[in-house]
């Protein structure tokens, strides 16, 4: 027994039991993402029906601009709106689980200077709220599909996969910002900043086919856009091809991101409690 | 053999202090600024590096001891002798910048009554997640839910969001969970300041109790009372160092009469170095005390604190028609004063030699250091003696307000005194918080 909770601190030391302790905080992280999701539609009057109306307008809003008046082509005859909300969907996960994530340290800082527990905990956690607003808003898609006669094809067994690299992106990105936004304030301006940004230079309004192809490669440097084609490829089936280069690099640079978010991070949260 | 449940080497805590204490976190304006101004230094004055502008603090250093199991350790020193630091620093907190420690058992730290408490999320909802961010499990706590909600008392508000709860219910709760913790050592910083006095007794009982199963226990506190009733052992922390351990008694002894004197519990004014230039040596000495008029040091903001002044005049055609005192913070800013003048009409006159005797009346200053004026006059515009601040007190934090709410240093120095009455229920009696 007295073996079982030895732990020795040693200043200086990097933690030798930190992915245990992640492990022994599990439920922390349960807890902690279940109070987002209660506050989060307790708050809100119309609640869930927010999480199904932001995505739906935007769907209108993208297919009138891009797909009528700017006259841009679908995908091997996916109904315009299809294709726009088979992005929309990753796209606002990353966008809201990015806020969550980068806001988190933040929000929770009473629990940062009065409570020790893997740090990590706190950003993971907050972004399962934006997951369940995905989950919901993909109510929409199946309605889509339903109007559209649209059947899937076998492709979409790989949905969940995609799911996880949405989830690495916004992770991976969300941790560098949350623990940037500890120390430099001034990050909480950049988040919304990027999320506008991003929905321009992403491919959601329109398909990434009609990037030029010499450009693709160069456009992969966005992490989104090998997410969001992957959705594409996943969701609509038959004739979308997925652009195997750009994907990979796509995917390369998600990894990296995650893996060099969750290093900064274990770097920057041994002071987080002095500094918040 | 047994070993020490926690056996604490050679620890130290060092802080860098910018060079406004407010601003813990940097806009990254500054650091550009900064450091295109130290490129601008290195080009221009290569001799002078940009100066930086930063200090070391070290809030703790040296610090070596052991803690047997089921040992109740009280910490005690004055503000800013570093016993939140240690606290946080054992329960992980926020890491040590020297030493090393040893914990050989699980910590549940309890330095906030209710962190994490959300007030959208009901009693039962809040049990669950304060628990969890105390490490307890789901099932650790669904076992002990109703042993929570029964010494809560709050039975009938399970399901009611706490943001309606009373201040005493909503402290009760959240004590009541951190209770419960099942950990072989417990931390607790002074939260016990909060709450009604009976609640106090039963948190007292309920950790002695704990203590009796074999946990230990490690608690902070000023009020001295409690400490001798809960805990068995002591350490004195003196500017991040420790000055004395061991007995409770004798470290209590030694906390009260430490300070920056030898002996300043009663100051001896007869030759004083802060006594204006002029003045006649009149005034001899001067204490504070509590209101058994026992020489102390730190008060709870809800004790009177005495403030005795003895005077003598050595030439028998002295006439003295005043005595009064002033109060600065510790930063110098004046905070009030008081004097016959104010109490009594005229005539002014007072006797040749004696002791005056003032009350500073509970619930007025907020918690800090303090230091006090003294002086005496012939007229009300006429000084006769008079020593600048030479000697201070200390005010802790009590629950004022018997809401769970308690002040700091960053409210200000002044504790107003308000009757509040919410704009959307025009029916409602103005409710007078402060002074019941």
């Amino acid at each position: 027994m007295e073996s079982e909770h030895y732990l020795r601190i040693k200043a200086g030391q990097t933690e030798t039991q930190y992915w245990r302790d992640v492990w022994r905080y599990r439920e922390l992280f349960y807890f902690l993402a279940w109070r987002d999701i209660l506050v989060r539609y307790k708050q809100t009057f119309i609640g869930v029906a927010w999480a199904l109306i932001r995505p739906f307008l935007t769907m209108v809003v993208f297919t009138i601009v891009f797909g009528r008046l700017a006259n841009l082509p679908s995908e091997s005859n996916v109904p315009y709106p299809v294709l726009v909300f088979a992005a929309i969907l990753p796209w606002q996960f990353f966008a809201s689980a990015l806020s969550e994530c980068s806001n988190s340290l933040i929000s929770n800082s009473n629990l940062l200077s009065k409570v020790y527990f893997p740090r990590l905990v706190v950003p993971t956690s907050a972004v399962i709220v934006s997951f369940v607003d995905f989950l919901i808003s993909g109510m929409i898609l199946l309605g889509l599909m339903a109007w559209y006669n649209f059947v899937p094809s076998w492709r979409i067994l790989a949905l969940p996969f995609f799911v996880l690299v949405a989830f690495a992106a916004a992770i991976g990105s969300g941790l560098w910002l949350a623990a940037l936004n500890v120390k430099y304030r001034d990050f909480r301006y950049v988040v919304p900043f990027i999320v506008q940004l991003g929905l321009y230079i992403s491919p959601v309004g329109f398909s990434s086919n009609i990037v030029p192809q010499q450009w693709r490669l160069l456009y992969s440097l966005n992490p989104m856009v090998g997410v969001i084609d992957g959705f594409r490829w996943a969701i609509l089936g038959r004739g979308t091809v997925l652009y195997w280069p750009g994907f990979s690099l796509s995917l390369i640079l998600v990894g990296l991101i995650l893996w060099s978010g969750v290093m900064y991070f274990r770097r920057m949260e041994r002071t987080f409690a002095d500094v918040i | 053999m047994t070993k020490a449940i926690i056996q604490v080497e050679n620890l130290g805590k060092k802080y860098l202090i910018g060079h406004s204490r407010k601003e813990k976190y940097i806009a990254l304006r500054d650091v550009l600024f900064k450091s295109a101004k130290q490129t601008k230094n290195m080009v221009l004055r290569p001799s002078k590096r940009g100066s930086s502008y930063k200090e070391d603090f070290w809030a703790l250093q040296n610090i070596s001891f052991e803690i047997e199991q089921g040992d109740r350790v009280g910490i005690i020193g004055r503000n800013g002798a570093g016993k939140s630091t240690l606290l946080k620093l054992l329960s992980r907190i926020t890491e040590p910048t020297t030493g090393q420690f040893t914990l050989r058992g699980r910590v549940a730290s309890l330095l906030e009554v209710g962190t994490g408490f959300h007030p959208e999320l009901t009693g039962r909802e809040n049990i669950f997640l304060n628990g969890a961010i105390l490490g307890m499990s789901k099932t650790e706590i669904s076992r002990k839910f109703d042993e929570i909600v029964s010494f809560a008392e709050v039975e009938r508000f399970l399901d009611t969001p706490v943001k309606r709860y009373s201040s005493g219910m909503y402290v009760r709760l959240a004590f009541a969970v951190a209770a419960h913790v099942d950990t072989e050592i417990l931390i607790v910083d002074e939260v016990l300041a909060v709450g009604d006095a009976a609640f106090q007794k039963k948190c007292l009982s309920r950790m002695g109790d704990l203590s009796n199963d074999g946990r230990t226990l490690l608690f902070v506190s000023h009020n001295m009372g409690v400490l001798r009733e809960l805990v068995n052992q002591c350490i004195l922390l003196e500017e991040g160092e420790i000055v004395s351990a061991g007995s409770v008694d004798e470290t209590i002894s030694k906390y009260l009469s430490s300070g920056r004197q030898i002996n300043d519990l009663s100051i001896d004014l007869s030759d004083h170095r802060n006594r204006l230039a002029g003045m006649k040596r009149i005034l001899r000495s001067v204490s504070v005390r509590n209101s058994e008029g026992e020489y102390q040091k730190d008060f709870s903001q809800l004790e009177k604190i005495s403030v005795h002044i003895e005077y003598k005049s050595d030439e028998p055609d002295t006439f003295l028609a005043g005595a009064g005192f002033i109060l600065y913070t510790a930063e110098g800013v004046r905070v009030g004063g008081y004097n016959t003048y104010m109490a009594f009409p005229p005539p002014h006159k007072i006797q040749k030699d004696g002791t005056i005797i003032f009350r500073i009346l509970p619930k007025q200053l907020t918690p800090g250091t303090y230091l006090l004026t003294v002086s005496l006059g012939s007229h009300q515009g006429a000084l006769e003696d008079k020593i600048e601040q030479c000697i201070d007190f200390t005010v802790y934090p009590a629950d004022i307000y018997r809401t769970g709410y308690l002040l700091t240093k960053e409210d200000g120095v002044a504790v107003l005194s308000v009757e509040v009455c919410m704009a959307e229920e025009p029916d409602r009696r103005y409710v007078s918080k402060n002074n019941n």
